[in-house]
């Protein structure tokens, strides 16, 4: 597939955009800014980067507990995300939903969910409803390799299969379910298998290029909006820190470890696109200088930014209140 | 007006909001042109409005639920069945975790138009996996509203209500009540959310109930009548909003109160209006709150064994004279 310049450039800003935002995250979280427990997508950051790449502003995601990455790349406000990470009132949920729940929906993000899994049947219905209404919408949905062993995989793919939605299935198989390792939960190596058992066309990339992904994604796109249904990416990645906030991941064994942090997500994508001469390092810089710039002006919203009053606990359990 | 079954009065909702709305659609196992509903309430629609929104599914519980909402934040309005209300169980996560709190947990971003159709109740000998009556989970998990029609005018004003509402209704029917009967207007008309309906006055004893006990509550009623003993039916109608007020007029003009439901009585929605109304009118009780409910029991399966297990006149009957 002959991929142009500027979209290697934009996959290179993509990737380094999550890698920053993450970054902060944990340089907040460090400082003790941000309650509760994290998820962070650090390591996953080519697999948002190169799917969101292939997506239009008006096609949906839905997330997951590792959600962060996929807001961020999918364009979401980035003071409003660090914000409701700090559990502010500025926040995109208005301090109601944190790391797991962080969703911008006028981005086209339906939803990160705190229930491994539970986002599958969602995105079956988004499709549903984007073919039914007759639009051109693709639906991705994200999930880890963990939520393949949960039965909502199995009729969520067969829905989507049997009525040929516009749906992409993205599992991020990062090799460890929390602390279990794939090899004791899944008698294949690869999910893809699964995905093949419910008639769904399905591949395998490399999840650390970013490169590779977006061409599996774009693939899957012309599929789908072409009413050819459903497709299945597995990206193969690793975690580069632990699975959340206190998780110093020592079940993981060192050559393991060393092999996958020699893989960094954004020096790769980085690399090809110097390469191919779509990027030169100073450029490169200068992308990574505005990012950084505009990490920085979100935390600095999110920190200055009010936590919300008590009362408004109450707020938004019902849209229309008899 | 015209006198029509529960189930026909249910279907000429449905009907009437599909028509008026293309976004209105229903999805379900066997709701479709074959079966028609396992109780026959959307048979003859997939003929009218097309397979594509009267949809067959598989047996898929959680996923009829989880589709039904992400098809509810993206522009349509489903209305999703679960052929039993037993079977919502397999849906919890859908429903409990996700469309409940979805509005919520995102900071109002979005609203979920969508009901979930299921039914409730034995007396049909099928046994303790087919004729549970579940509503006191769904009335524990805020961000649910809760309809549970008992009459067919009532059906048909709630679900075409229900459809239209921004928030997500579970839609409760009862299996003895589809084969009830009543006058139906001609011309259309809705009934709200959270109003309920006094099916009977009385100077005496309030009875509170729902589906199957209302019903049962209006025959004893009638005979309690006869021996001088004036009893007020209410029937609430919609369990979230829950309509206290009337409840609560009614109380402090009888003084006492009989809650009938056919669930199992811990933690029943009973035990919930006691609570109610023991805080909101305890000076105006002349006696104890009674509670008539289903023992602490699954439902079991021989008609000897489940016409113990289901409240009958003669125990609603009871409960009012050991007050009155």
């Amino acid at each position: 597939m002959a991929v142009s310049k500027k979209t290697l450039v934009e996959l290179y800003t993509q990737t380094l955009k999550v890698r920053l935002f993450e970054e902060k995250v944990w340089e907040l979280f460090g400082e003790n800014l941000v309650p509760g427990t994290l998820h962070l997508y650090l390591g996953q950051e080519a697999i948002a980067a190169g799917v969101t790449t292939a997506l239009k502003k008006t096609d949906w995601i839905q997330s997951t507990h590792r959600g962060h990455g996929h807001v961020i790349a999918k364009g979401a406000d980035m003071n409003a995300a660090l914000a409701e990470l700090l559990g502010k009132k500025t926040g995109s949920c208005k301090g109601k939903g944190g790391s797991m729940h962080i969703t911008q929906f006028d981005v086209g993000v339906l939803g990160a969910t705190g229930v491994v899994a539970s986002g599958l049947p969602i995105a079956v219905g988004a499709a549903l409803s984007a073919k039914m209404r007759k639009t051109d919408e693709v639906v991705v949905c994200f999930f880890g390799d963990g939520a393949s062993n949960n039965g909502t995989f199995g009729e969520s793919l067969n829905m989507a299969a049997i009525w040929q939605l516009p749906l992409i299935w993205v599992v991020e198989n990062n090799l460890y379910a929390m602390g279990t390792p794939i090899a004791l939960t899944c008698p294949s190596h690869n999910i893809a298998d699964r995905g093949e058992a419910y008639c769904t066309p399905s591949v395998v990339v490399d999840g650390n290029n970013a490169l590779e992904v977006y061409e599996a994604a774009v693939e899957a796109v012309k599929r789908a909006r072409s009413g050819e249904g459903p497709s299945l990416i597995e990206c193969k990645t690793y975690r580069m820190r632990g699975h959340s906030r206190f998780d110093q991941a020592k079940y993981r064994p060192e050559d393991e470890v060393e092999h996958w942090m020699a893989r960094d997500s954004v020096e790769i994508i980085k690399n090809i696109s110097l390469e191919k001469k779509a990027l030169t390092n100073k450029q490169a810089e200068t992308i990574r200088k505005t990012l950084h710039r505009a990490v920085d002006k979100a935390a600095d919203f999110a920190i200055k930014s009010e936590h919300p009053a008590p009362e408004e606990t109450l707020d938004d359990v019902f849209m229309e209140v008899a | 007006m015209a006198e029509i079954t529960y189930r026909e009065a249910l279907k000429q909702g449905l009907r009437e909001e599909m028509l008026r709305d293309d976004r209105v659609f229903v999805m379900g196992e066997d709701v479709g042109r074959n079966w028609g509903g396992a109780f026959k309430v959307t048979k003859g629609l997939a003929e009218e409005f097309g397979d594509e929104r009267v949809r067959d599914t598989p047996i898929s519980e959680n996923t009829i639920a989880g589709a039904a909402l992400g098809a509810a934040i993206t522009g349509l309005r489903p209305v999703a069945e679960i052929m039993f209300g037993d079977l919502i169980t397999l849906a919890m996560d859908q429903v409990c975790n996700q469309a409940a709190k979805m509005r919520y947990m995102f900071g109002g971003q979005t609203s979920v138009p969508l009901v979930l159709r299921s039914v409730f109740g034995g007396g049909r000998n099928i046994a303790s996996h087919h004729s549970q009556s579940l509503e006191a989970w769904f009335m524990h998990t805020p961000g649910l509203k809760i309809a549970v029609p008992a009459f067919a005018y009532d059906v048909k004003g709630l679900i075409k209500t229900s459809i239209r509402d921004p928030d997500p209704v579970m839609f409760f029917e009862h299996k003895l009540v589809y084969d009830k009967k009543e006058e139906v207007p001609d011309e259309e008309y809705l009934v709200p959310l959270g109003e309920a309906r006094v099916r009977r006055e009385g100077a005496d004893v309030t009875v509170w109930g729902t589906f199957l006990m209302v019903h049962k509550a209006l025959e004893v009623a009638e005979e309690l009548g006869r021996e001088g003993i004036s009893v007020e039916v209410i029937d609430p109608r919609t369990l979230v909003p829950l309509d206290k007020e009337a409840l609560i007029d009614s109380v402090k003009k009888t003084g006492r109160l009989v809650l009938v439901t056919e669930e199992t009585r811990t933690g029943a929605t009973t035990a919930e209006v006691a609570a109610v109304v023991q805080e909101e009118a305890f000076d105006w009780l002349d006696a104890p709150i009674k509670r008539v409910n289903a023992p602490d029991t699954p439902v079991p399966f021989s008609p000897s064994l489940e016409q113990y297990f289901i409240p009958d006149n003669k125990r609603i009957s009871e409960a009012i004279r050991e007050i009155a």
